[in-house]
């Protein structure tokens, strides 16, 4: 009987898989969409309660957002530009474009929302492997943008830095990312953070050499090296609140990529499906609204 | 007339294990063809939701955390039973050493008696061949605790299948700290014993051998994660954090830079096989991508 009981079952297997791949010549995606559907069906029937708090099966407005539950630095992985280009039937440095347009309005809105700190992943340290054209034109992008916003953000009274590697990015970017730290070191109620060619785990390497090299000098002793002394060396003390408080991706990837890897320790994390040019005020206000309903324990009862 | 009931009894028995049986043989024939395409070589779990889930049954303080062990039991059974090699759990961490001296002191109690449970010859792992390591600041646990870690560490030495990490008293901000510490401690000694070599040099050519050997004297990224206790295992392909709360709270956080991240809402001892499923079929449909990137570095 379980012989037969096992035939059946393998029969019914064989079937379903040359099912899906007859299907997969005609498309692909789409099959293998349905069968994550369905799995996602029975998987996530008790996840109700995860989206309706994150991604809003009602309209939710700003009136619904508390001032001082507000967080007071939100960092984003700005993902989607490329797809946001295919799906419009632009190029890829339209998409990347639309996606520092939607950056700067992004800032704008948090700003004006009463968050201090603003931080982007703007160029990882392994987007070197991409394709030589785009990245050429990233780094214009990002040169012209920062270059044409000099006068913008000492108006806003915002403080720009730039964190990452710095080494390999062309002069001419090197030249005007000194002169726009220049022109806004001196504001203190906003800060804007770009990370180019930043890389989570190169930045904590950077703080450890850096204690290293202190320690030899004889500045501190090996015993007093703590978790605080690590988090002054990082890239990110240039700031007040140099942990985010919410971490935003875009596109619906679920993974940090080498962003910030210390300084994530104790952050919300929010994934939003939308591309990162469509993500507009109501997602942003989405966002702080499922940051403000969370319950953050730190480790232990509140 | 008495021995109906009895009767019954042994009927659903029997029924249960025949049911059993047939659950467990369409599990293996499913994981068989998840096993076709690509399948993760290291899952990492955060065990939330123990108390919430006491609380919403009802139940006494500490039973959410027993509830959550046997959850435990059966997820590493289905883990093994795939094919994950390497499986990591967040026990407890530095953090919850704050919360209430009771609930800590049972919570001690609790991974006491299991840790010793490990050695019976039942075990979970004799049945899979599991190495066992238990990862965090132990020096922070209570004598009776490290005492029974390390017996557990040293008895499943030998084995070479499967790989379980505890981690017990556990920060990822504490484990990096003492990675840098000893890298610091290793350098300083290396600098120390070479820079004797050196004393008596004064040539040009000498001099610029001398700075060559102190780029190799800097440390690398490779001198951190050496020194970290998590590397004797692959950075995880998937980090599943059950009970909806989507945070890290300082788990692997250098570890987990290019994982997939799953976020079921179901609280721990709720977790099941289907969520264990959807996170490996999103992980095998975002690989394909994750490999190319890689190879492009």
């Amino acid at each position: 009987m379980l012989s037969l009981l096992s035939s059946l079952l393998s029969l019914l297997f064989v079937f379903l898989i040359s099912f899906f791949i007859i299907t997969s010549h005609f498309s692909f995606p789409l099959s293998l969409l349905k069968l994550l559907g369905f799995i996602k069906f029975t998987a996530s029937r008790d996840d109700d309660d995860n989206y309706k708090r994150d991604e809003g099966t009602y309209v939710v407005g700003e009136e619904e957002l508390q001032r001082e539950l507000m967080p007071r630095h939100v960092a984003v992985i700005m993902d989607g530009n490329r797809r946001w280009a295919k799906r419009e039937g632009l190029l890829t440095s339209q998409g990347h474009e639309a996606g520092a347009k939607r950056l700067i309005e992004f800032s704008e809105l948090c700003f004006k929302l009463g968050i201090h700190t603003v931080s982007a992943f703007a160029f990882s340290t392994e987007n070197w492997g991409r394709h030589k054209i785009e990245v050429k034109c990233l780094m214009s992008l990002i040169q012209h943008y920062l270059k044409s916003k000099i006068q913008y953000f000492q108006r806003e009274e915002t403080r720009v830095s730039i964190i990452g590697n710095l080494t390999k990015i062309p002069e001419s970017l090197r030249q005007t990312i000194h002169e726009i730290e220049e022109a806004t070191k001196s504001y203190k109620k906003k800060h804007l953070i770009l990370a180019i060619d930043y890389s989570g785990r190169l930045d904590i390497l950077r703080a450890c050499k850096s204690i290293v090299h202190k320690s030899e000098a004889g500045l501190i002793r090996k015993e007093d090296v703590d978790e605080a002394m690590i988090e002054r060396e990082l890239l990110t003390s240039c700031t007040e609140f140099s942990s985010p408080d919410l971490l935003i991706r875009t596109s619906g990837e679920q993974r940090i990529s080498n962003f910030f890897l210390w300084q994530l320790a104790y952050t919300e994390l929010f994934f939003s499906s939308v591309l990162w040019p469509d993500f507009d005020k109501d997602k942003l206000v989405e966002a702080l609204v499922s940051y403000q309903r969370r319950e953050r324990r730190f480790g232990c009862r509140v | 007339m008495a021995e109906l009931p009895g009767q019954i009894k042994r009927m659903s028995g029997g029924i249960k294990q025949l049911l059993e049986q047939i659950f467990g043989f369409s599990r293996r024939c499913l994981f068989r063809i998840i096993s076709m395409g690509p399948i993760p070589n290291h899952l990492a779990f955060i065990m939330d939701g123990n108390r919430r889930y006491a609380k919403k049954c009802g139940l006494e303080e500490g039973s959410g955390h027993k509830a959550g062990f046997s959850a435990l039991m059966l997820m590493l059974q289905y883990c093994y039973e795939l094919g994950i090699q390497y499986v990591t759990i967040y026990a407890f961490s530095i953090d919850n050493f704050r919360r209430q001296p009771e609930e800590v002191q049972s919570l001690m109690d609790l991974m006491l008696e299991k840790i010793k449970s490990l050695l019976e010859k039942e075990s979970i792992v004799h049945q899979y061949g599991i190495r066992v390591y238990f990862i965090g600041n132990l020096a922070l646990l209570n004598d009776q605790v490290r005492a029974a870690a390390e017996k557990v560490m040293n008895a499943t030495a030998k084995n070479s299948r499967v790989v379980l990490l505890i981690c017990i008293a556990y920060n990822s901000t504490d484990e990096i700290l003492q990675a840098v510490k000893k890298s610091c401690i290793n350098k300083y000694t290396y600098n120390i014993e070479a820079s004797g070599s050196y004393k008596h040099e004064d040539t040009d050519s000498e001099i610029e051998a001398k700075d060559i050997e102190n780029q190799e004297k800097k440390i690398q990224l490779v001198d951190i994660e050496e020194n970290m206790q998590m590397s004797v295992a692959p950075n995880p392909d998937i980090l599943i954090r059950s009970s909806g709360e989507t945070r890290l709270s300082n788990f692997l956080l250098w570890q987990t830079g290019n994982s997939q991240l799953c976020f079921p809402a179901a609280l721990w001892p709720e977790i099941g096989l289907r969520h264990l499923v959807w996170a490996i079929l999103n992980f095998q449909r975002s690989h394909s991508y994750l490999e190319k990137r890689k190879k492009q570095l």
